[in-house]
């Protein structure tokens, strides 16, 4: 039994049927991607995990609890983080306050009213997010505006920021969407040693196929609302079927 | 000092020392002079309104300034403040301690409940919304509410609600014994009290309401700088960022705007009680959607989300509202007598629209010029002008002491 689990999850939007009968289980502590061709379902299957959307049928169950019917930033205090396509950061705040948040939601919860205390006396919340801007290696920038980040630096930020919370499961969806190359092999290395340090699970949505191969365990191949084939990198790449319904179409097959 | 780090702890011994000297700052033309009778605004009814609106606009800005909800019916929670401390000079005391008591109470429970609904949307249907409670509460106030032969007459309609004779004032029900309406007091110090000073030439006037209602201000800015360098005022802030974020970090928008909503409710229904503490008459008109305009525009006009920025903006608009109103004709006429006649007539004809009468073109005006060259409010004229000296003088990198960046 995996950390999450996804039964006959169906969504139809109108007339169409967005999601079929997607069945998924995702193993506590290894790295799941989720692929498809554009329209296979791989966005709303990611927002009918973290509460974006509520499937019409089937169950999403998180640790043996169902994550259905809670809002997102209930699903986030169960133990899921979501990184986004284009980083959402707080651009108006500084790198260190933007680590800082998520250290104060993740100890003080959903809601915490200290409307008086001074928030750089909290010592144990600062080392915290000073420490992670450190993994991060973005200490030297701590008094910078977000905004003012590159884009490889705003992503791994948003990262460093779902580190912080110390989540089970982290999703990423596409994260290295529009990166220039250099940038991708950075956010490549970066999750691999995630995933290698942490006890943690990845689940990750990815077009770009370098990225795929180079860190997934398991791949479940998305096409049309429903799961075509779950299997090792190295089987999927040769199986026929996803090479017909996915790789075929795209030059990254080669 | 006072747990404020050294920037706040210097702006706010300033604006302290400010308040404080307000008297001798404001008048600095001597008694009689012309200069005086049109730049003097050291009398007590003026700078109570400085600090008064001052207190009202932190308070705004603590919720339009960090979260980015622009709420447009604050001039309600204004009003209903005024309206419950006048109730209480009538029914209990003249004592204001009570009254601004309950002001902040009543406010902070119609802006629970009016927050509460209007937070279900953001941006411009937030703003909307607000607007449509405080036309509802004005409406209530002007007509339904103040019917002055009804049973339930709360609010005395058109006439507003005043002082009466017969009012019952179980704390102190004789004071009106001498057949004269009481006065508004702390104690034993009346609010209309005030001291003078003469000088040679200058009068000063130390005013007891005013002192009162300025060390309130003092202790609700430094409130405000308190909640700006919290956890909670970097979460506000958070939410005017980027609310997405927000949510998929296991954050709680919603308590979190709330909060700031009744907070800056409870600022205005204080601002409220204080103005009928100065002067014991509640009307609808304060709580009418043009002075729940003015409110955003002393707030932008100053600095949206600036520290300073709201005390600026109210200072400004209240005292060039003053002296723009004050200026007639004879008075420019005066002004420009060097002028040849047909000049000078030419010229008065002209600024005869933008001042007595017309100020609120001249105010539009320098509103206008504040939004397109200085985005920023006043506070960002301060600090380009602060950032231009500090340049020629040394080359220390920190800047400006009013953002509320750590």
């Amino acid at each position: 039994m995996g950390i999450l689990e996804v039964k006959n999850v169906g969504k139809r939007f109108g007339g169409l049927q967005a999601l079929g009968d997607v069945n998924l289980s995702v193993a506590e502590n290894s790295v799941h991607a989720i692929i498809g061709p554009n329209g296979a379902g791989k966005s709303t299957l990611l927002n009918c995990l973290v509460g974006k959307l509520i499937p019409d049928t089937g169950s999403v169950m998180f640790d043996g609890q169902s994550v259905l019917g809670r809002k997102p930033f209930e699903i986030n205090q169960m133990g899921i983080s979501r990184v986004f396509q284009t980083p959402e950061i707080f651009g108006e705040l500084s790198v260190l306050e933007n680590m800082l948040i998520p250290c104060f939601a993740k100890r003080d919860g959903a809601f915490h009213l200290s409307a008086f205390k001074n928030m750089l006396d909290d010592k144990e919340i600062i080392d915290r997010a000073q420490h992670m801007l450190e993994e991060m290696k973005m200490a030297d920038k701590h008094s910078m505006n977000a905004a003012s980040l590159s884009r490889g630096d705003k992503r791994r930020l948003e990262i460093g920021m779902c580190l912080s919370q110390e989540p089970r499961l982290l999703l990423l969806d596409e994260p290295t969407a529009g990166m220039a190359r250099a940038d991708t092999n950075n956010t490549i290395d970066l999750l691999k040693q995630i995933s290698d340090e942490r006890d943690i699970t990845i689940a990750i949505i990815e077009h770009d196929m370098h990225v795929v191969f180079s860190l997934a365990e398991r791949i479940t191949v998305l096409a049309q609302g429903t799961p075509l084939v779950e299997d090792t990198p190295d089987n999927i790449k040769g199986h026929p079927k996803v090479r017909e319904a996915y790789l075929g179409e795209t030059q990254d097959a080669a | 000092m006072l747990k404020l780090n050294k920037r706040d702890t210097l702006l706010f011994v300033i604006v302290t020392a400010m308040v404080l000297l307000a008297p001798f700052l404001l008048n600095p033309f001597p008694q009689g002079s012309s200069m005086a009778q049109m730049f003097n605004a050291g009398y007590p009814d003026l700078m109570q309104r400085f600090v008064i609106f001052g207190i009202l606009v932190i308070g705004f800005n603590i919720l339009f300034g960090l979260t980015g909800y622009l709420s447009f019916g604050h001039a309600a929670f204004l009003g209903i403040g005024s309206y419950a401390a006048v109730w209480m000079f009538k029914l209990l005391s003249m004592n204001i301690i009570p009254a601004l008591i309950l002001s902040m109470i009543v406010a902070g429970i119609f802006s629970l409940v009016i927050g509460y609904v209007s937070l279900r949307r953001s941006g411009i249907y937030f703003s909307i919304l607000t607007l449509a409670f405080a036309q509802m509460s004005y409406n209530l106030a002007y007509s339904v509410l103040g019917n002055p032969s009804s049973s339930y007459n709360l609010t005395n309609g058109e006439t507003g609600l005043q002082l009466a004779l017969n009012d019952p004032r179980i704390l102190d029900g004789a004071a009106a014994a001498n057949g004269a309406l009481p006065v508004t007091k702390l104690f034993g110090l009346a609010m209309r009290d005030s001291y003078n000073l003469n000088v040679g030439g200058w009068l000063f006037t130390f005013n007891v309401g005013y002192y009162v209602a300025g060390i309130l201000m003092l202790i609700s800015f430094y409130i405000s700088i308190r909640i700006f360098r919290s956890p909670f005022g970097m979460m506000l802030r958070a939410v005017k960022s980027n609310q997405q974020r927000m949510n998929y970090t296991g954050l709680n928008t919603k308590p979190y705007t709330l909060a700031a909503f009744v907070i800056s409710g409870m600022y205005a229904g204080l601002a409220g009680g204080l103005l009928s503490s100065m002067d014991p008459l509640a009307g609808a008109e304060r709580m009418h959607w043009t002075a729940s305009g003015e409110i955003v525009i002393m707030a932008i006009l100053g600095g949206v989300g600036t520290l300073i920025g709201p005390i600026v903006g109210a200072g400004f608009n209240e005292y060039f509202k003053n002296i723009l109103s004050k200026i007639n004709d004879g008075v420019l006429h005066q002004w420009l007598s060097f002028l040849p006649d047909g000049l000078e007539n030419f010229i008065v004809g002209i600024l005869h629209y933008f001042v007595g009468k017309g100020w609120h073109l001249t105010l539009g005006l320098l509103f206008m010029m504040v939004i397109i060259f200085l985005p920023g409010g006043l506070v960002e004229g301060g600090q380009r002008l602060a950032k231009m000296f500090k340049r020629k003088k040394t080359d220390d990198g920190s800047d400006s002491n009013n953002t509320p960046a750590e």
